[in-house]
């Protein structure tokens, strides 16, 4: 701090509070009339304080729902994007950095521009493609002749499918399809000593040795960083859920659920049970980051520089 | 930074790193390329396969005045949020930047807007901004009907804006935060000392000195709001009323599992994919910069 003005001071007050009160006031909102009756819940002007039916509202809109299975499925999907990226980041960083042969610039740059195009501008294509995870491989099959060879050797049609339609695998994968992380650590791999490549080397250890004992204890805490943005990114995915899922019964997330709980046009306004279910939904991701937030705020901001 | 000791292992790297590529191919180039493909060709009819129509599809949605309406639709919207967003967050961070006693808890509460989903925030926004009821609708009380995101497209498309823009607040915050704190004390009080007021201050000394934050911030929100606006758009307003929230995500996702056109949805997500690879050209260039001038 530089100048002590108190004027000044009381001005930085007011605009913090003033910017409280901005982003304070939806979670409030959503929590006062998740605690409202229906008939309180429904005057105007609205009551701005607390009431007492919390918990009931808390109740029917997790039955109503069903959030309950859909809990676990959206836990299931959250750990599966963030388990699977970290692991994937982690060993691609270490063969581009850490080994030399010729095509790792050209690996690099596969995995790098997976960054421009984000799963919602490609939707289309990437639901047809989960319809069939295995077109590619019959592609590559077909134009090689396999195909023809099999069929005219042993007479059968050879025809892969994987369908990935109402299946975890299909709810995580093409989420992990993109390099996040990725650079976060090659840039701290690159940050390593070329002399504990050699100390360990010296030591007799091996290439995975020296990953799993020496570089991914170095890496906890942006492993830390990372894990918790991409679990919040993954709870809070919506739409490419919404495409995957037709079973919405076994595998709907809570995002997802969230469109049920709105009143209709012509039933009950019953907005009290449906901020309820947005409380519940909204908690997971905001308690990771409130508790995570010293090392999520370094993951962010070295993810993207 | 070249590293000069390395693992001298033929297979090794190729499996370390063969998961990633697998998984790239399929679900990233593959989709891509089908999309490139589908924008060139149509479905016949009766199951008569594939023909290959060059430009038409392309023709076809530049000729549909629909289209770019919502092509504009989506630019207004994304300038709009982006620059609301921005605006909040810097000012936010300006202030707790002062560093005065309590700001700890501020910081703190001003980046839990990142971790709403969309459509959670759209369901809050919808009840605040309900006609019937909620915080806004107390207005309805004085001017009955003055406001109606239900049926005036304007409203409509304001809510989501506002919404959208409130969702950013807690990233934008974050980056502004640490840019602003990465600048020397120093530097700020010989300004201070030449008689600059803080105003004036955070216009001629931070700003410019954060100014590479500043612009990767502002191509990063014009992404986000042109791709992330489905969620927020699906539970408050559906497209709706009339089309006045239709943007181009919404779009793609209504004509191509809607409307089951999928040369037109694929042509229609070329034309984003090229709008966000621009923006995303735009970013590299600009880092790329930054880098030549330190």
């Amino acid at each position: 701090m530089i100048e002590r003005s108190p004027i000044f001071d009381i001005v930085t007050y007011a605009v913090m509070i003033l910017g409280l009160f901005v982003v304070i006031m939806p979670f409030w909102i959503t929590f006062v009339a998740g605690s409202q009756s229906l008939t309180e819940v429904s005057q105007v002007p609205i009551v701005l304080w607390p009431s007492t039916h919390l918990f009931e509202n808390l109740q029917e809109a997790w039955t109503r729902a069903d959030l309950g299975p859909k809990m676990l499925n959206s836990f299931i999907v959250a750990v599966g994007v963030t388990v699977g990226k970290i692991t994937l980041a982690a060993l691609s960083a270490f063969s581009i950095v850490f080994f030399n042969y010729r095509a790792r610039m050209v690996c690099f740059w596969m995995i790098f521009i997976t960054l421009m195009l984000p799963l919602e501008v490609r939707i289309v294509p990437t639901y047809s493609i989960a319809a069939n995870a295995l077109l590619p491989f019959q592609f590559i099959l077909d134009n090689l002749g396999i195909t023809w060879l099999i069929q005219s050797l042993s007479g059968i049609q050879l025809s892969l499918e994987w369908n990935l339609l109402n299946s975890y695998p299909g709810l995580i994968l093409p989420l992990v399809a993109t390099a996040t992380g990725t650079f976060l650590y090659r840039q701290f791999f690159m940050t390593i000593p070329d002399e504990l490549v050699e100390a360990s080397k010296m030591d007799g250890a091996g290439p995975m040795r020296f990953f799993f004992d020496v570089l991914i204890p170095l890496s906890r805490t942006n492993m830390l960083a990372l894990a918790t943005i991409l679990f919040v990114s993954s709870w809070n995915q919506y739409l490419w859920p919404l495409l995957i899922t037709t079973d919405r019964a076994n595998f709907g997330t809570v995002v997802m659920q969230l469109k049920a709980l709105i009143p209709d046009q012509n039933g009950l306004p019953d907005w009290n049970v449906t901020m309820a279910g947005a409380l519940i939904i909204m908690l997971p991701p905001l308690l990771v980051v409130a508790f995570m937030q010293r090392w999520f705020v370094r993951g962010l901001i070295s993810r993207d520089k | 930074m070249e590293r000069r000791a390395y693992y001298k292992n033929k297979t090794l790297p190729w499996l370390l790193i063969a998961p990633q590529l697998i998984l790239v191919l399929v679900f990233f180039y593959w989709p891509t390329t089908q999309a490139l493909f589908w924008a060139f060709t149509l479905e016949q009819p009766w199951g008569g396969g594939n023909s290959w129509v060059w430009f038409d599809n392309f023709l076809a949605i530049f000729r549909d005045r629909e289209y770019w309406s919502t092509v504009l639709r989506s630019g207004f919207y994304a300038v709009v949020v982006t620059a609301i967003s921005m605006a909040v967050a810097l000012t936010l961070a300006a202030f707790v930047d002062r560093a005065l006693k309590g700001t700890k808890l501020f910081q703190s509460v001003f980046v839990w807007p990142y971790a709403i989903a969309a459509p959670a925030a759209g369901v809050a926004f919808r009840f605040i901004f309900a006609p019937e009821s909620g915080l806004v609708g107390s207005i309805n009380e004085i001017w009955p009907g003055v406001w109606n995101p239900a049926i005036n497209g304007v409203h409509a498309l304001a809510m989501i804006i506002i919404c959208h823009a409130w969702l950013g607040i807690g990233y934008n915050f974050i980056f502004f935060l640490a840019a602003l704190q990465m600048i020397p004390r120093s530097i700020s009080e010989a300004g201070a000392m030449d008689g600059a007021r803080p105003v004036q201050r955070l216009f001629d000394l931070q700003l410019p000195l954060i100014a590479p934050t500043f612009f990767f911030l502002f191509i990063i929100n014009l992404i986000s709001s042109f791709t992330d606006s489905f969620g927020l758009i699906d539970t408050m307003t559906e497209g709706g009323p009339v089309g006045s929230t239709e943007v181009m995500v919404y779009k793609i996702y209504f004509d191509g599992f809607k409307g089951l056109d999928y040369s037109g949805a694929a042509a229609q997500s070329i034309v984003l994919m090229i709008l966000v690879i621009a923006l995303t050209f735009v970013q590299f260039k600009w880092v790329e910069k930054r880098v030549h001038y330190n």
